[in-house]
């Protein structure tokens, strides 16, 4: 973790008492008490987001941006209220900057087809070497629509961007640099500011990857100074289907719409149409609206929080799993960066994740086995999978005590 | 501590740690390439088949212990075998595995019983069957690969 978080970080952090906030932590798996450590995967949600939800369709529900009723009036209030949150979250300038979408894939599908629209053949666009397939695979359909170029920074061997690598991809060509703010398989936090200091030299868009950063960092998109931010709501704490599209205004400005119909245009005849202004000339059809104000509520839990103290309680977490796992024998962590999200990927010799799964799950213990959608990482570090243990401010020092002990019984077992 | 015993077995173990027919056959008549997308399980199956019996059998690969330890059961089974006993062994060992109610006795299989452990494990089954899927196409098609998804 960041020296900037630590030294902030000085209020106690009472796990036990957050741990009651979240229902579905208190169950027992194959006879031990859930340990869920597959938060990289997503995240649980807070009892006032399962209220929330329940509470729209039970009393709110109705379309929005049309009607004249009252519910719809309710729930359009609501919608839009949830718009300010995220805004407020990510501190972008405007609402007109915030687009709901599915999730983080689609609000990168919606920056390749809508802003990819303006790239020609022979135009670039860098990648890295540590992206997840979500922000490889659109660039790679686009590059088959248009003929762009894909350029990739290479990672190190500690799980670090090669930086000095990055000044000599950039050409008169390159058109967007789209990279992870922290990666979901190594846990890596990159160094956001350094990287958009060089696109901007050279006068090139960035668009960050916050899947797994905002249930960790703060995030301010002004800071930042990026022109895009994708993240999805599940893995802040929100329910599934929701996710976010922060777009510096002059470039949507720009960009044609994504999809077609409803919620998008202002007037429609067969002759021309005309579309809707920021943001909802992105957002065709009906939204996910329980979902956007399901999300809202999990920043409004969050704001409540006492965020230093959580962040704290996870850099120690992520501290103790580190020497903890490096304890047990025959066992390798991928990806040892200075800066980490807190989770430890890791492959033990002998066993095979898929094994380490089953044998952890019976422990109680939920924890991700596989390539993780980042199938580069796996073949740059030569592993075909690895496990992954990936925290949040709920888990306990002693879940990880447990897995560490489940580790070495895997090892006993299987090698 | 005998936790999940009934998945990891000894004999599932030993042949884990020592896959049987572990090797390359350069006059294999079939090889037969089998992946698994989902965990990266991937193996490739030679067989050598002559009068419509399988004279030889063998495989190499990357994979978890059921996976390895299943291929490996799967060679020994059905070495020797004609290629329709192999048919009714793949189709008796898939029951054993995918079905809601078995008809299949696990001490009719031999030592191929023991997958029947897999069972109780759903994300599991098809590691357990994925050498089998690689033979059934080896004895029973043209292609040269086969992916469980």
């Amino acid at each position: 973790m960041s020296a900037a978080i630590l030294s902030t970080a000085t209020a106690p952090w009472v796990v036990e008492r957050v741990r009651r906030d979240f229902p579905i932590l208190d169950q027992q798996v194959h006879g031990y008490p859930l340990a869920y450590l597959d938060n990289a995967a997503t995240t649980q949600k807070p009892r006032v987001v399962l209220d929330t939800l329940e509470h729209y369709y039970r009393h709110d529900n109705a379309n929005v941006h049309r009607g004249v009723h009252l519910l719809a009036e309710r729930a359009t209030g609501d919608f839009e209220a949830a718009r300010e949150s995220v805004r407020r979250f990510i501190n972008a300038r405007s609402t007109r900057e915030i687009v709901f979408v599915r999730g983080t894939t689609e609000a990168i599908n919606l920056v390749a087809s809508s802003f990819g629209q303006g790239l020609r053949e022979g135009d670039e666009v860098i990648l890295t070497a540590m992206e997840h397939h979500a922000n490889i695979v659109p660039w790679q359909l686009l590059r088959e629509r248009t003929g762009i170029v894909l350029r990739v920074l290479p990672i190190t061997p500690a799980g670090e961007l090669d930086l000095d690598a990055l000044p000599g991809l950039f050409s008169t060509r390159t058109r967007l640099l789209a990279v992870t703010h922290a990666s979901n398989a190594l846990g890596t936090i990159n160094p956001i500011t350094d990287i958009v200091s060089v696109a901007r030299e050279h006068e090139v868009p960035v668009l960050l990857d916050g899947a797994q950063a905002v249930p960790h960092l703060r995030v301010d998109v002004q800071a930042l100074d990026c022109d895009f931010y994708a993240f999805s709501g599940h893995k802040l704490f929100g329910p599934t289907g929701i996710g976010v599209l922060y777009g510096r205004e002059s470039m949507l400005e720009a960009m044609p719409p994504y999809q077609g119909g409803g919620e998008m245009i202002r007037t429609v005849s067969f002759e021309k149409t005309t579309f809707a202004g920021l943001p909802h000339r992105f957002e065709a059809g009906t939204p996910d609206i329980a979902g956007a104000i399901g999300l809202g509520r999990a920043i409004e839990y969050l704001e409540g929080l006492d965020w230093e103290a959580a962040m704290a309680h996870e850099a120690r977490l992520l501290d103790h799993a580190t020497q903890s796992l490096e304890e047990v024998p025959g066992l390798r962590i991928i990806g040892q960066a200075r800066d980490k999200v807190a989770l430890v990927s890791f492959v033990m010799d002998d066993v095979h994740p898929h094994d380490m799964g089953t044998i952890l799950d019976h422990r109680g213990l939920a924890v991700r086995a596989g390539h993780h959608c980042a199938m580069p990482v796996m073949t740059y570090f030569r592993v075909p999978a690895t496990s992954r243990a990936s925290m949040a401010f709920y888990n306990t020092f002693e879940e990880i005590d447990r897995l560490a002990d489940a580790l070495r019984y895997a090892r006993e077992l299987l090698a | 501590m005998n936790e999940m015993s009934d998945l990891y077995q000894e004999l599932i173990l030993d042949h884990k740690r020592h896959p049987r027919n572990f090797r390359e056959m350069p006059d294999a008549t079939r090889a037969v390439d089998g992946h698994n997308p989902l965990c990266g399980d991937q193996l490739r199956l030679f067989v050598k088949v002559s009068d419509r019996r399988v004279e030889d059998v063998s495989f190499v690969g990357v994979g978890c212990a059921i996976s390895m330890a299943s291929a490996s059961m799967l060679t020994e089974a059905v070495k020797g075998k004609t290629v329709e006993e192999a048919e009714r062994l793949f189709a008796d060992v898939h029951d054993l595995l995918t079905s809601a109610h078995p008809r299949t006795d696990p001490a009719a299989l031999g030592n191929l019983g023991v997958l029947a452990g897999v069972h109780e494990y759903p994300m599991r089954v098809k590691c357990a069957t994925l050498s089998w899927h690689t033979l059934d196409t080896a004895l029973n098609t043209e292609e040269d690969s086969v992916t469980t998804e």
